[in-house]
């Protein structure tokens, strides 16, 4: 059994900690039976659950209950979205194979779209981003004015998980409608921490997981337009609209709604006080290592960056070795992607915004979330410095050799 | 000590980290990414480069309760091992990849990257003992307990400093031993087979593999007169003492079974001959590394010429960067390119590149 130990967690945008209301909503939930798909009052009870927490989540992000498709998360959420539109839209018509998507995407996106690509013929356009990581609106326009008429979907994140940048939703929606083409996008990384309104973003679709506002890990949900078709991933007892068969977690919802309830009812008040650990954060880094470089947009604000996120690049630095140097002290962040032998991967999101290959190795993510204090980031101000010498040595040795 | 733990994923390595951490060292398992592209499972038995031995080492640290992490190595890798293989093949010789791995990752990239990074020891699952002279403070690197798994002749390369930063705790030990152990400290790859071919050629085709990165180059086999006996693709996929698949279609004159006695790189030529032919009585070699003082003028001793190969009694001298072993009794198979480990008893006294044969007169 794993035990809580004193960390320094400063990954809140792999995971963050569960909020104890949710905690105690899952475990409640779990003492009770019923497959809310039955016709008995067990049954019923649990279909009641379920609906509450479609509703509660529903109107905290501006969407209707029927627009909230449940699922196992942001990875399913996005494979819906992107596969479903495509095979409908081309199942309407053959000539949209297009899918326009950013090159800063999340690999839950990226990979599905190459997928596409390599698989079912879809003809993908990436959309380049700028020396902030945001995507160059023009360039989208111009791919998608070359030929609206063979574009099946875009997809743009709403914010990106490694820089924190926020990518301009409006503007690609205004692109998009002008030709009719649904837009989907990843709000995974801007859930509960910027105000999202589903139906004032007039977005197609959007994805949000709940382990990223302070839910449980395994469930999310894809918020889809009730005229917008989808071809479903999964096939079975058709739950969720016959969008997502399978049997409904009753639990994880439930747990779900808790989270948001909680963590968007104090939202203002958490990305005030974030914004200011975040300031301390970065501007104690610069200071204690003067060459640190932090990446992305550097305003702050909903058209900006996420209030919670720090990338930072080490000049004659590996991020790995500081990651293993901080984490030996119990003080926890992230370098961005792994692969599934445990490599460390240089980031495509800053290869993208043109960093070279050294630089995205040399770079490490810290984020914020509801449980940061001015503790954490001071123990992580006071390790830094010895932990920067001892990975540029180790650089250098590397280099050496 | 600080020490890494170097995890391939088998169980050597796993219980040698256990060891280090009883020993009250403080442990840290790092799994070494050596190849560029890992491939997803296992084929055979396989010692690195897949994400199923990656995940074997992770589950050993946890068994073990000590931090764990990947360390990608794959262009060290790349630079010093598979490319100097390639080379060494290129040249008509025969590289150890696994002594050079010893000699230039795991106690050089991945031992000055510990240091650099504040720990103080790496710890293998190899097969050997060290110890210290507690006259001078040599280090002793001696022959494991357990004949059959003794890997001190890949080890032969390591010099006094990398030793200093060395611990070998599986050396006092057998297998069997070793393989009870794991299973008793839980660790699950208890069962996995022993690693013996060169990693990063997947299914143990070298001369397949070869043919790949070096594409054709055509020469004859011939045969001590000159006789072409067949064509071939590439001298790559022959090696010294070889005798099975050379398909020279007519039989030798004597009937007697041949074997390939010399590759000559730049023409390609392969000579073949019977296996009188393949003994070797003195061999120069270079580039000496000693485990300790130079030996001073001639010396018996043993030599061990390739990895689990026989011990050879010898005499040595060495001169500056040259050294000359005469065998007291002849060894075979032996190429250019293969490491040359001198022994006194159990302990290594250094080792060298074998540059030439000569072979035993055949009377």
């Amino acid at each position: 059994m794993r035990s809580p130990h004193e960390t320094v967690y400063l990954d809140h945008a792999a995971t963050t900690p569960m909020v104890p209301e949710a905690i105690a909503v899952m475990a409640h939930e779990l003492t009770f039976t019923g497959n809310a798909s039955s016709l008995h009052a067990s049954g019923r009870a649990a279909r009641r659950t379920v609906e509450e927490a479609r509703e509660l989540i529903a109107e905290r992000f501006g969407a209707r209950p029927s627009e909230v498709v449940f699922c196992s998360g942001g990875t399913e959420a996005n494979n819906l979205a992107i596969k479903g539109l495509y095979w409908s839209r081309l199942a309407q018509d053959p000539a949209r194979n297009r899918l326009l998507f950013s090159s800063i995407e999340h690999h839950a996106l990226l990979d599905p779209v190459s997928w596409l690509a390599d698989h079912e013929g879809a003809q993908i356009d990436m959309t380049p981003v700028d020396a902030a990581g945001r995507i160059v609106v023009d360039d989208l326009r111009a791919s998608v004015e070359s030929d609206p008429s063979t574009v099946a979907a875009i997809t743009t994140m709403w914010a990106n998980n490694e820089m924190g940048t926020i990518q301009p939703i409006a503007d690609v929606v205004a692109i998009a409608r002008k030709h009719g083409i649904p837009v989907h996008s990843d709000a995974v990384q801007a859930a509960g921490y910027l105000p999202l309104n589903f139906a004032g973003s007039q977005l197609d679709a959007m994805t949000i997981t709940a382990h990223k506002l302070g839910g449980p890990v395994g469930v999310g949900a894809l918020l889809i337009r009730r005229e917008i078709d989808a071809t479903p991933l999964l096939h079975g007892g058709g739950q969720e609209r016959d969008l997502r068969s399978g049997t409904i977690g009753v639990a994880l919802i439930a747990a779900s709604a808790a989270a948001v309830d909680v963590t968007l009812g104090r939202q203002l008040e958490t990305v005030a006080r974030i914004g200011r650990l975040r300031r301390r954060l970065v501007e104690g880094i610069v200071r204690v290592v003067p060459d640190a470089v932090v990446n992305g947009d550097p305003l702050a604000g909903p058209d900006h960056r996420l209030p919670n996120i720090a990338h930072v690049t080490f000049p004659g630095c590996e991020g790995d070795a500081m990651l293993m140097l901080l984490d030996t002290q119990g003080i926890e962040c992230s370098t961005g992607s792994a692969c599934a032998a445990g490599v460390p991967q240089p980031s495509h999101v800053l290869l993208a915004m043109g960093y070279d290959e050294v630089a995205a190795r040399g770079s490490l993510r810290f984020s914020l979330g509801h449980t940061s204090t001015e503790a954490d980031v001071d123990r992580l101000l006071e390790a830094l410095p010895a932990v920067h010498q001892r990975a540029m040595r180790a650089n250098l040795v590397r280099k050496a050799s | 000590m600080r020490v890494i733990a170097a995890m391939s994923g088998g169980v050597d390595s796993a219980v040698a980290a256990a060891r280090a951490v009883d020993a009250g060292h403080d442990v840290t398992g790092v799994h070494l990414a050596l190849s560029r592209n890992p491939r997803s499972y296992r084929s055979g038995a396989r010692g690195c480069c897949s994400i199923e031995d990656a995940g074997d080492a992770r589950r050993a640290a946890d068994a073990l309760g000590i931090p764990f992490y990947v360390w990608d190595m794959s262009e060290e890798f790349a630079d010093s091992v598979v490319d100097d293989f390639i080379a060494e093949y290129t040249a008509g010789r025969t590289p150890n990849p696994c002594l050079r791995c010893n000699e230039k990752i795991k106690f050089a990239a991945v031992l000055d990257r510990a240091l650099a990074l504040g720990f103080d020891a790496v710890v293998t699952g190899h097969y050997a003992q060290l110890r210290t002279d507690e006259r001078d403070g040599t280090i002793e690197m001696h022959r494991a307990v357990d004949m059959g798994k003794d890997q001190s002749y890949v080890l032969g390369v390591l010099t006094q400093t990398q030793l200093a930063h060395s611990l070998f705790p599986l050396g006092d030990t057998t297998k069997d031993v070793i393989r009870d152990e794991a299973a008793r400290r839980h660790i699950q790859v208890a069962q996995k087979p022993d690693s013996h071919d060169i990693c990063f050629i997947p299914d143990g085709d070298n001369a397949g593999w070869l043919a790949e990165k070096l594409g054709p180059k055509p020469g004859t086999v011939v045969d001590e007169d000159g006789t072409v006996l067949r064509e071939h693709e590439g001298a790559y996929a022959f090696t010294i003492g070889q005798r099975r698949g050379l398909r020279l279609g007519i039989p030798a004159d004597d009937g007697k079974p041949r074997f390939v006695l010399d590759i000559e790189p730049v023409s390609g030529t392969v000579t073949v001959g019977s296996r009188e032919r393949l003994a070797v009585g003195h061999l120069e070699a270079i580039k000496p590394l000693w485990c300790g003082a130079a030996p001073f003028g001639s010396l018996d001793c043993t030599v061990q010429l390739r990895a689990h190969g026989d011990e050879h009694r010898a005499r040595l001298t060495a001169d500056g960067p040259h050294v000359r072993v005469e065998l007291h009794d002849a060894a075979s198979g032996i190429a250019p390119g293969q490491a040359c480990v001198i022994y006194d008893g159990t302990r290594v006294v250094g080792s060298a590149t074998i540059s030439a044969t000569t072979r035993v007169a055949v009377g």
